[in-house]
């Protein structure tokens, strides 16, 4: 039987996947917009097991949201880097230095 | 089960706000270039006109709409009211350096309207879902209105860095959302609030938890060190009239959704997140005042003041009483005055082709113009907190706040740093009074925009000479 743990363990799992993919990677932009999307799948991941076992359907309520939210967020990354990828010509996250001090 | 129609009366400033967005987006598209002029005079008539119903639905009773997730009480009235005036004095420093670097846009201002629809629901939230979905809708217009500027390779950069920070702060509040959640059953903010009353007493380690998550989110959105990384790149790194509408008005909808969140919903666990905020406030103290000696462009200097500042806001927050609050209230309040004020100048020096974005590029202002170099003078006395400016009374207040419960050690320490604080911004005094100019190009004249930013600058000195009314309008909203 999986019990509320499991999924909270797995939630845990891909959020710290997620905190490490944005911390380690240093090569990539792409990268970085998926390890974001992975974050808040794993939050979606806990608000909907959390959902299920108090039986309150509020949580997977906010899930929609958080969906909604992250689909309008993942097109004004994407903006964002084309923008830079025509500024810069590269979208190395080390060559983001311009600004330092 | 039943459907039961909400009261859209508390929620009218917003559908007013929503709807008029939506028109200008629409009416925007009709307007040819040189009648940009039509969208600017929508953009403030729609604050002016969400002004006018905020206070004319305005009553001293908290009122509660759509299940209880909306709140409109006298914290969100004043907050509210205030991020209308503040962005609408943001727009109307924004128009000429605008006009000057070609990006006189109608997006600009249809996305700053979202970004204060954002701010509102952030204000009045009374639920996490309507608090997240607030925080978004404002974070999302601020990352675009960063980029806004297309061919600017240093604005995507920032905006890039403020995308990718801001995203993990969103990702780390609903963590610690979800598990509170998982603890309290409810997305409300009442009810987590009554079940903390209720449950026992005592360390509890998964509320703990989800509140550091909690913690960081807001720190993160905040820029309260160690999570303040973006702050002086997107500072730097967006157009100017972008971060005068960053520095500015988000910082009201911060502490009110500290306000909610923390004091209204985790209020039980104050101990516990008193001491989260200590670490903060201190951090926030000492690098922001100490790193900003070093730098040389104006915008990342007062950026670094901005996280000063931010300390001395926790501070009043994580003294818990009613004086704290309303002290830290006041102390946004007057932060959000002053730095519109330090940004104007900015605008003001900044022409066609050229940025005032270093300290050097205020030399001699004194000779350039007696009148701004003393309005600016004003402005960097208040961030200093120099008497009778306003900054004066706001840091006061917070250290009345810090020694009523006491915190003795955390005030005296603010005081040390915000004396290395004056250095810089009585440097930026010495530069502008005692150096020869370099640069003795005359001062545009835009009569709208010179006439606002010297009453923003009188204003320093008027709320300095009778602190009274704001603060009594800041003691009186907060029912905490």
């Amino acid at each position: 039987m999986i019990s509320l743990s499991h999924y909270l363990v797995l939630g845990a799992i891909l959020f710290s996947l997620s905190i490490a993919g944005i911390f380690l990677n240093r090569k990539n932009v792409i990268i970085l917009l998926m390890s974001i999307e992975l974050m808040l799948l794993a939050v979606n991941m806990n608000f909907v097991a959390f959902s299920h076992f108090s039986g309150d359907l509020a949580g997977q309520v906010f899930v929609f949201f958080i969906l909604t939210v992250a689909a309008a967020e993942a097109a004004i990354g994407l903006a964002i880097l084309t923008l830079l990828f025509r500024n810069r010509q590269t979208i190395n996250v080390q060559d983001l230095d311009e600004m330092k001090g | 089960m039943t459907f039961e129609i909400p009261d859209f009366m508390p929620v009218i400033p917003e559908l007013f706000v929503l709807g008029m967005a939506c028109a200008i987006l629409v009416i925007d598209l009709f307007v040819p270039q040189a009648r940009r002029d039509i969208t600017y005079g929508l953009s403030q008539f729609t604050l002016i006109g969400a002004a006018v119903l905020t206070i004319a639905l305005a009553s001293p009773e908290t009122r509660f709409t759509f299940n209880d997730t909306f709140i409109a009480d006298g914290l969100s009235d004043l907050l509210k009211v205030a991020v209308y005036l503040i962005t609408a004095v943001v727009f109307l420093y924004s128009r000429p350096y605008l006009q000057d670097r070609d990006i006189y846009k109608g997006e600009y201002y249809v996305l700053g309207l979202f970004g204060v629809l954002g701010m509102m629901i952030m204000i009045s939230s009374y639920s996490f879902l309507t608090l997240y979905l607030g925080l978004e809708l404002l974070s999302l217009s601020l990352y675009a209105m960063v980029a806004f500027n297309r061919d600017s390779a240093r604005a995507s950069e920032a905006a890039m860095k403020y995308f990718i920070l801001g995203a993990i702060a969103s990702g780390m509040l609903l963590y610690g959302m979800s598990i509170l959640y998982g603890i309290t059953g409810s997305l409300d903010i009442k009810e987590v609030s009554d079940y903390l009353i209720t449950s026992s007493a005592g360390l509890n380690v998964p509320l703990v938890f989800a509140l550091s998550f909690v913690i960081v989110g807001l720190a993160f959105k905040l820029g309260a060190v160690p999570f303040h990384m973006w702050v002086p790149d997107v500072y730097h790194g967006a157009p100017t009239s972008v971060t005068l509408f960053i520095g500015t008005a988000p910082k009201l909808a911060g502490l009110a959704i500290i306000m909610r969140l923390l004091v209204d919903g985790l209020g039980p666990l104050h101990h516990d997140w008193q001491g989260m905020l200590t670490i903060l406030a201190v951090l926030s103290l000492a690098v922001g005042n100490v790193v900003a000696i070093a730098q040389t462009n104006i915008k990342r200097m007062l950026a670094y003041s901005t996280i000063s500042h931010v300390g001395f806001i926790l501070m009043g927050i994580l003294a818990g009483t009613h004086e704290g609050y309303a002290a830290a209230l006041f102390y946004t309040l007057v932060y959000a005055i002053v730095a519109a004020g330090g940004f104007g100048m900015i605008i003001l020096l900044s022409r066609r082709g050229f940025e005032a974005e270093n300290l050097d590029d205020f030399r001699g202002l004194n000779e350039r113009s007696p009148w701004f170099a003393f309005i600016m003078l004003l402005i960097m006395f208040s961030m200093a907190g120099v008497p009778p400016t306003v900054g004066f009374y706001a840091k006061l207040a917070v250290l009345q706040a810090v020694v009523q419960v006491d915190m003795i050690w955390l005030a005296i320490f603010a005081v040390i740093f915000s004396i290395v604080g004056a250095f810089y911004y009585l440097r930026a005094v010495k530069i502008m009074y005692f150096d020869k100019p370099e640069d003795e190009s005359p001062l545009p004249k835009a009569l709208d925009m010179n006439v606002v930013l010297s009453i923003n600058g009188l204003l320093v000195i008027v709320l300095g000479i009778f602190p009274g009314l704001l603060m009594s309008l800041a003691t009186g909203a907060i029912s905490w």
